[in-house]
């Protein structure tokens, strides 16, 4: 009977429409093993009390009682509130910053390639080390910001940048920015660089000044780069957690607490895993929204790039 | 009035100059057509009257403003490009529309406007959609439409028709005749197809190298080519051109081969002994005997065999030699001809063109 199976299974994959799925067979396996077992398992240990200190309450199955918890839990929809805000306020900068980073360096003639790889440096740091950096920076007792405004005589006490909720938040968004801007920079370079000019000189005979070409011809024509380059940071801002757990671990108190800062501590510190991942399935339903919206933003704006001019 | 006037306009990129002081008038209404080679520098002239191009040297008027400092938008001019250049993020009423909103033209002139020039070039049923769904002819015409609607008081062009086929290329030529006619402004066109250069021109430019070769109506620069670079980039099929020495005595020109032809009556006095020059005849004027040329005009008989026959139905092209150079005929109520057939051809030598060897300067041009 066995003898007969192998037998089956030995013509099956020798078969030339078979060859491809036994190429990629280890393949599969790997991500079976590393993705899609992972996924399944914490799906399940989210519809149970699952904590890492008592390892036989991940067979108490409890249905969806994690997820009602949550939606009566104000931590989290305040966690939930700040990360849209952060999220929102941290992707309209690094639109405004990079597009004005872009604009300038295409500029330029002189350099540009040098610029552009300086521009980029930001990106190759960890954001960990990025998170140390700015720590010591808004540092209040020994940063070098508040060094500075003092020894300018801009102001006469330390600003507890990290402490204060907002501040705190400020400097956190900073620092995201600093980090990332050069994506949207690069992005948009490469929308600029991609512009035809007739269409520029076009509107320029048809009576545009400098700012009008920009307004009604440039940005349209680089907005489905924006878009790449949101749908990316979208992703990137939602989930942020190094950058808050090195630079303020979401305190003092909670006033910084974004998403993914609130399941960790739910998962490890108070090691109520099942509970932390059932948080974070509701949260991945946020990252979603973003990239759907971004998405059918680019395909709408993909409507007209295909092919003209 | 807005006539554009021209004056030692030059244009250098870096330090090689391309358009060499050239002066050119162009009257008010006048449909003026700038025809050459590529790269003898038609499109940046064209672009300095826009104010797309930098200025080098010369000035530029457009009706009795100096323009030379003003930007594109203060000229009150329209250009057509050579690809259209639609806004590819808007539908054809906002292409049309653009230039009359960003002039902050009331919302129903706009609206009427646009329809009215929708109208004129037949595009009504397309102002919903987007450049890319649009075909070349259509691109074309939403083109023309976004020059109309703004009533500029000059229009260029830039080789308008050069992506379309032939047969949509014929037809919005003529389209662009019936449009002048009906918009009556002043027009810039640039193209280096000499055939629409003839049929759409009151006067034409012929430019070389970044310098005007001759100024002229269509049928001043064809019936009296200033120099041999007219001579064959007007008329097709183009001019044959053979060289020759003049001997007053015979009162004849000889070619090569032991062929020659009567010296043309008008330049006889213009020749002198000896004298090198290059005979320009086209084709329509070399024909077989009673295929085309009278016998009246037939003032001079050569003995030709022909190498290669090409029938085009009312004519056939006749591809014989002189000396080597290659020689076209054309041959009306044609027959059929054999390979390598020996032809009597005769030669209305009252239409031919003689140059200076040197130069190639016609010699029935002063100075
Ligand atoms: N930006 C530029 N920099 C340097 N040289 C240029 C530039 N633009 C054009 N030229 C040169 O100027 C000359 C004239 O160019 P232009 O575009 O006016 O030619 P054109 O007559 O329009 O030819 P075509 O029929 O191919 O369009 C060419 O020799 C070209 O190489
Ligand atoms: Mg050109």
């Amino acid at each position: 009977m066995k003898a007969k199976m192998d037998r089956r299974l030995g013509r099956w994959a020798l078969r030339p429409q078979s060859i491809p799925f036994v190429l990629l067979l280890p393949a599969i396996l790997v991500i079976v093993f590393v993705v899609l077992f992972p996924l399944i398992f914490s799906l399940y240990t989210s519809f149970t009390p699952y904590r890492l200190t008592r390892p036989e309450s991940l067979w108490t199955f409890i249905g969806l009682r994690n997820y009602r918890r949550i939606f009566t839990d104000l931590d989290f929809w305040i966690a939930f509130g700040r990360t849209i805000l952060f999220l929102a306020v941290v992707i309209n900068l690094e639109f405004l910053f990079g597009l004005l980073i872009a604009l300038l360096i295409n500029r330029i003639t002189w350099g540009q390639r040098v610029l552009r790889t300086v521009m980029m440096f930001p990106m190759m740091f960890s954001p960990i080390l990025v998170g140390f950096q700015f720590k010591f920076i808004f540092n209040d007792n020994i940063g070098v910001l508040n060094n500075a405004l003092q020894s300018l005589g801009l102001t006469d006490q330390a600003i507890a940048w990290l402490v204060d909720g907002w501040l705190a938040m400020g400097s956190i968004a900073f620092a995201e920015i600093w980090m990332s801007t050069s994506v949207f920079a690069i992005l948009l370079l490469a929308g600029l660089f991609a512009m035809p000019r007739e269409p520029i000189e076009a509107a320029r005979v048809d009576g545009c000044n400098n700012w009008q070409v920009f307004r009604h011809i440039t940005l349209p024509f680089i907005m489905p780069f924006a878009f790449i380059a949101m749908t990316i940071r979208s992703l990137d801002v939602a989930r942020a957690y190094d950058i808050v757990d090195v630079m303020t671990g979401g305190g003092p108190a909670g006033r910084t607490e974004l998403l993914w800062t609130l399941i960790a501590r739910t998962g490890y510190d108070n090691a109520r895993m099942g509970q932390a991942n059932a948080m974070a399935y509701v949260s991945i339903i946020l990252s979603i929204a973003f990239t759907y919206y971004f998405f059918t933003r680019l395909v709408a704006a993909r409507r007209y790039m295909g092919g003209a001019a | 009035m807005t006539e554009v006037r021209l004056a030692n306009l030059t244009k250098a990129y870096g330090n090689m100059e391309v358009v060499h002081a050239i002066d050119l008038d162009i009257a008010d209404n006048e449909f003026l057509v700038l025809v050459g080679p590529s790269g003898c520098g038609k499109s940046t002239t064209l672009r300095m009257i826009a104010g797309l191009e930098e200025i080098t040297g010369g000035t530029i008027h457009i009706g009795d403003r100096v323009v030379n400092d003003l930007a594109p938008r203060e000229r009150n001019v329209s250009m057509v490009f050579q690809n259209y250049a639609l806004y590819p993020h808007m539908t054809v009423r906002e292409n049309l529309g653009f230039g009359l909103k960003i002039a902050k033209v009331a919302e129903q002139d706009i609206g009427t406007r646009v329809t009215q020039a929708a109208d004129i070039l037949g595009i009504a049923e397309l102002m919903e959609r987007m450049p890319a769904e649009l075909s070349g002819g259509q691109r074309q015409r939403v083109a023309m439409g976004r020059a109309i609607v703004r009533n500029p008081d000059v229009f260029l062009f830039d080789e308008p028709l050069s992506n379309l086929d032939a047969k949509l290329r014929v037809q919005m030529r003529t389209e662009i005749k019936k449009l002048h006619r009906r918009v009556e402004n002043t027009v810039v066109y640039v193209t280096h197809d000499q055939v629409e250069a003839m049929t759409l021109a009151d006067r034409i430019v012929i430019m070389r190298d970044g310098y005007i070769e001759q100024v002229g109506t269509p049928l001043e620069v064809f019936n009296e080519p200033a120099n041999t670079f007219v001579g064959s980039f007007i008329g097709s099929p183009p001019m044959n051109q053979l060289d020759g020495i003049v001997r007053l005595a015979d009162g004849d020109i000889s070619l090569a081969d032991g062929l020659s032809i009567p010296i043309p009556q008008r330049t006889r006095a213009r020749l002198s002994e000896g004298q090198k020059v290059v005979v320009g005849i086209r084709p329509d004027d070399l024909a077989p005997r009673g295929h085309g040329i009278h016998d009246s005009e037939a003032s001079a008989e050569l003995e030709l065999s022909v190498s290669i026959s090409e029938p085009l139905g009312t004519e056939t092209l006749l591809f014989t030699s002189i000396g080597g150079v290659e020689v076209q005929g054309k041959m009306l109520n044609p027959r059929m001809v054999a390979p390598d057939e020996r032809m009597k051809f005769v030669l209305a030598v009252d239409r031919v063109h003689i140059f200076e060897a040197a130069g190639g300067r016609n010699v029935m041009i002063d100075n």
